[in-house]
């Protein structure tokens, strides 16, 4: 017979040892399937290494990917820490996109120093109250944020997909439904090759460390997720807290979303994110919620991504097989809390039935 | 003749906790046995093995001198045990008749009229009244009890187990209790009672088994033994079981707190207060008693900011409250701790440290964006040392100490922020009897600095002893403030009950 048996509290060292490993067990897993597609799962994992990190054409390439994922996931982390579950950090990085094009679309005759930190606050603004929106009708009307926040992603992207074929499209586009290319002074410069966001990437890690870590926020924000009567009952302003870490969460993305249209693509499209608003949730929750693990478990998923992109070239193999191995490493992880707090006992019946269990 | 049941050698661990360590335990029909421990001795891992939720990992239980193995409650259920919770496991929108029903197998439908009927001739066998039609929400906890009772009783049960059945009861309805026990008792059942009060003890069973540290220590009868040598076996030592009154220096006392017809409403607009007034004195402890879910805990936080206040006033040294935020009435020398049954609800966060909780609201005055959490490593350890907490070290979570330390943590960064004004409610919820008596010379030791001190109490003995003054609600009503001194335990189970004094019967 088998029986589920609550484990006593793991230590935080073997938890971490367990989750490595179940990240391993997936790529094993993963590599079957991609074995059941009928490929070879060993020269689809040494591709996508080497088309993620072998030269610097490459590397740029995944370093593109891994900056908006470690500010989405830090973002994401923020709110998750309130169990503010924010699913819309895709939604806010579009609002983000479309404050940041608007300045640079419509106001291009701005010397470049006052224009990107004008589009740099438009996205942080724009994103920010696209997630104040389910937080307030959270706190005013009890709505769930997860549904809220969900949903606000498709019309966030579908206003995107407006502005490109109706009130913004180029008109220097011959009917093309796309939107005019930004001039140089709204283009984020390059340092060492990859555009200024990976700088500013770094420095928000350290800061949201010690906003999470150090702060009074920080500190407000973990009791109120923890346990919200206590923070009650300390005197802590509910209402108020939550708003200011949502509008830091919905800020980041934002941030994200002008990082995207001004270093990457230069302009204000519908497919800006890549769907890295979703992979973000992944990686803030592998990484626990903590910066520093959030910029390594990003930069690991950078590469699956870009690996995977690489596979579609070299050995015309689908991307999606990229996907599938990302899926089947979120499986896997979320295995691994079951296993963290349980574990499965095969137990003998005793006594009566000692007999019975002999003769099977 | 064999005893009805018999557990000989029981043992259950859990990881490296030994729960029952070599239990022996038997119940006679027709007797009352009470099994007597305090919080972690045992007590409901050999009861859960008894009704079949747990299995043993060795030893054997006997029904009628045969070796029986339960493998599920169902098994226990048809040996003829009944197991009546401390927390009522009923379905609140359905009858009586249709809760006791409940997972019988008895064909598709309900028999509704045969079952009421049943039902009645059995209440009525047993001296039980309940109205099987009734809505168990229209229930008073007593009423809820009852139904327990009987639906073990409808399943067979020759052996009814009951897990701490007077802690949600007033003085009279615990009488009523009794009677039916006793009844239950003549007519050849057998009962089981798992309590840690030590008069029940004494006035109602026929035997008790003390349990210690998962070690059965010994089993007595009720008439050879007495409360203190009870106390004795359970707790393993000599202890004194009075509470004392601590005495005041008359200069402190200077009445610092006044409510004036303060009215809250519920969110289904019935009054959770209803005008109540009182007032209360520095150096004074003022308790509260009343059947759970009277207004103490919205009285509580009415004062402490944190209810929405529809009508009257609360004084505090001259000063109104009520424009006042939460956290400028902590600035204020007010503090509140409310423990609630799952007691990790209000006031900490279990699944951090001590330093964190304890700065949950020292840190609103630090300086600065940062906590600080060198101060807060420091106060932490202060806290531990007086008060005696036992834990590795200041950086344990909270969750992971026991029951006892878990309360000293709570009160402890109540008293470190020096209060004028005390507000603690279930203090010594679920402690055992060391842990108890530890939080109340705590609290005569800050009454004694000219604390004002508001008790909100379960235990009407530990309340009248410790009390200055004890202010009965009723319905979010006073029904009234009386001497602790002077007043009996039956006056204040009346007032509880709603019973104003002029309508007491001549008793």
């Amino acid at each position: 017979m088998l029986q589920i048996v609550k484990k006593q509290e793991m230590s935080p060292r073997n938890a971490a040892i367990l989750r490595v490993s179940m990240v391993f067990a997936a790529l094993i897993a993963a590599g079957v399937i991609i074995l059941i597609l009928g490929y070879n799962p060993i020269t689809v994992y040494s591709k996508m290494i080497e088309g993620a990190l072998t030269n610097k054409y490459r590397l740029t390439q995944t370093i593109n990917k891994a900056i908006p994922l470690v500010i989405l996931s830090l973002g994401v982390a923020v709110a998750f820490k309130m169990k503010f579950w924010n699913i819309g950090a895709e939604g806010q990085l579009y609002m983000g996109a479309i404050g940041a094009s608007y300045i640079a679309l419509f106001h291009s005759d701005l010397p470049i120093y006052i224009m990107l930190p004008l589009m740099m606050l438009a996205g942080i603004l724009c994103g920010g109250i696209w997630a104040l929106i389910p937080a307030v009708l959270k706190s005013s009307l009890g709505t769930n944020e997860t549904l809220v926040t969900l949903m606000m992603n498709y019309v966030a992207q579908k206003f995107v997909n407006y502005l490109q074929i109706g009130p913004w499209k180029d008109p220097k586009a011959f009917g093309f439904p796309k939107i005019a290319t930004f001039t140089d002074n709204a283009v984020l410069p390059k340092v060492f090759g990859i555009h200024i966001g990976w700088i500013i990437a770094l420095i928000l890690v350290v800061v949201v460390h010690i906003l999470l870590k150090h702060s009074k926020l920080g500190y407000e924000i973990s009791v109120l997720g923890e346990n919200p009567q206590t923070a009650r009952y300390a005197g802590m302003s509910i209402p108020k807290i939550l708003l200011v870490s949502v509008l830091i969460s919905g800020g980041l993305c934002g941030l994200v979303g002008m990082m995207q249209a001004s270093g990457i693509e230069k302009t204000l499209n519908e497919g800006i994110s890549g769907g890295l608003g979703f992979t973000a949730i992944i990686t803030a929750y592998l990484a626990q919620l903590s910066a520093p693990v959030i910029l390594v478990v990003s930069f690991l998923f950078a590469v699956l991504l870009q690996g995977g992109t690489f596979l579609q070239v070299a050995l015309e193999i689908p991307a999606s097989v990229a996907e599938v191995v990302q899926g089947v490493i979120l499986f896997f992880v979320l295995a691994s809390e079951f296993f963290t707090n349980y574990k499965i006992v095969i137990r003998h019946r005793e006594s009566a039935d000692a007999g019975k269990e002999a003769a099977e | 003749m064999h005893d009805y049941v018999e557990l000989r050698d029981i043992t259950k661990s859990f990881g490296s906790v030994k729960a029952n360590d070599h239990i022996n335990f038997s119940i006679r029909r027709g007797e009352i046995h009470a099994l007597l421990g305090e919080n972690g001795s045992g007590k409901s891992t050999l009861m859960n093995i008894l009704s079949g939720i747990y299995t043993p990992d060795s030893g054997e239980i006997l029904l009628d001198g045969k070796p029986i193995v339960f493998h599920s409650p169902a098994d226990s259920i048809r040996a003829g045990i009944g197991m009546v919770h401390q927390h009522f496991k009923l379905v609140d929108v359905l009858s009586a008749k249709e809760n006791i029903a409940a997972g019988e197998k008895s064909g598709f439908w309900l028999r509704a009229k045969s079952l009421g009927d049943e039902i009645r001739d059995l209440a009525k066998k047993y001296s039980l009244s309940v109205d099987p039609d009734k809505k168990i929400y229209q229930m008073a906890v007593s009423e809820k009890q009852t139904v327990e009772i009987l639906k073990v009783l409808y399943r067979g049960a020759q052996v009814l187990i009951l897990d701490e059945p007077t802690a949600v009861l007033t003085p009279q309805e615990i009488r009523v209790l009794f009677d039916i026990l006793r009844n239950m008792k003549a007519m050849g059942c057998a009962v089981v009672i798992i309590t840690h009060k030590l008069g029940e003890v004494m006035e109602i069973s026929d035997r008790v088994t003390v349990l210690r540290k998962g070690k059965s220590i010994e089993t007595i009868d009720t008439a050879n033994t007495n409360a203190r040598m009870l106390t004795e076996m359970m707790v393993g030592h000599p202890m004194s079981l009075d509470i004392d009154r601590a005495k005041v220096d008359p200069a402190l006392i200077r009445p610092i707190l006044q409510v004036n017809d303060l009215t809250v409403m519920r969110p289904e607009n019935i009054p959770a207060l209803d005008h109540v007034s009182f007032t209360l004195s520095s150096g004074e402890i003022l308790g509260v008693a009343g059947i759970a879910g009277s207004g103490q805990k919205e009285l509580c936080e009415a004062i402490a900011g944190l209810e929405h206040i529809t009508g009257g006033d609360i004084v505090f040294k001259g000063q109104s409250l009520l424009k006042l935020s939460p956290r400028d009435i902590i600035v204020r020398g007010i503090t509140m701790s409310f423990v609630p049954e799952d007691r990790l609800g209000m006031g900490l966060v279990g699944a951090m440290n001590i330093i964190d909780n304890v700065l949950l609201k020292a840190y609103q005055n630090m300086p600065g964006v940062f906590v600080d959490r060198k101060e807060g490593k420091r106060i932490a350890n202060e806290i531990i040392d007086r008060f005696e907490i036992s834990t590795p070290g200041p950086h344990h979570e909270v969750k992971k100490l026991s029951g006892g330390n878990i309360q000293k943590v709570l009160l402890g960064r109540e008293i470190n922020l020096n209060p004028e004004l005390l507000i603690t409610a279930y203090p010594v919820r679920g402690l055992d009897i060391g842990a108890s008596y530890n939080i109340y010379d705590v609290l005569n030791e800050q009454k004694q600095k000219g604390v004002g001190i508001l008790f909100i109490g379960e235990d009407l003995d530990v309340l009248l002893s410790i009390s200055d003054r004890i202010m009965v609600m009723h319905e979010g009503k006073i029904m009234g403030i009386l001497d602790a001194v002077s007043t009996t335990k039956e006056e204040v189970g009346l007032l509880m009950l709603g019973h104003m004094p002029d309508e007491k019967e001549d008793a």
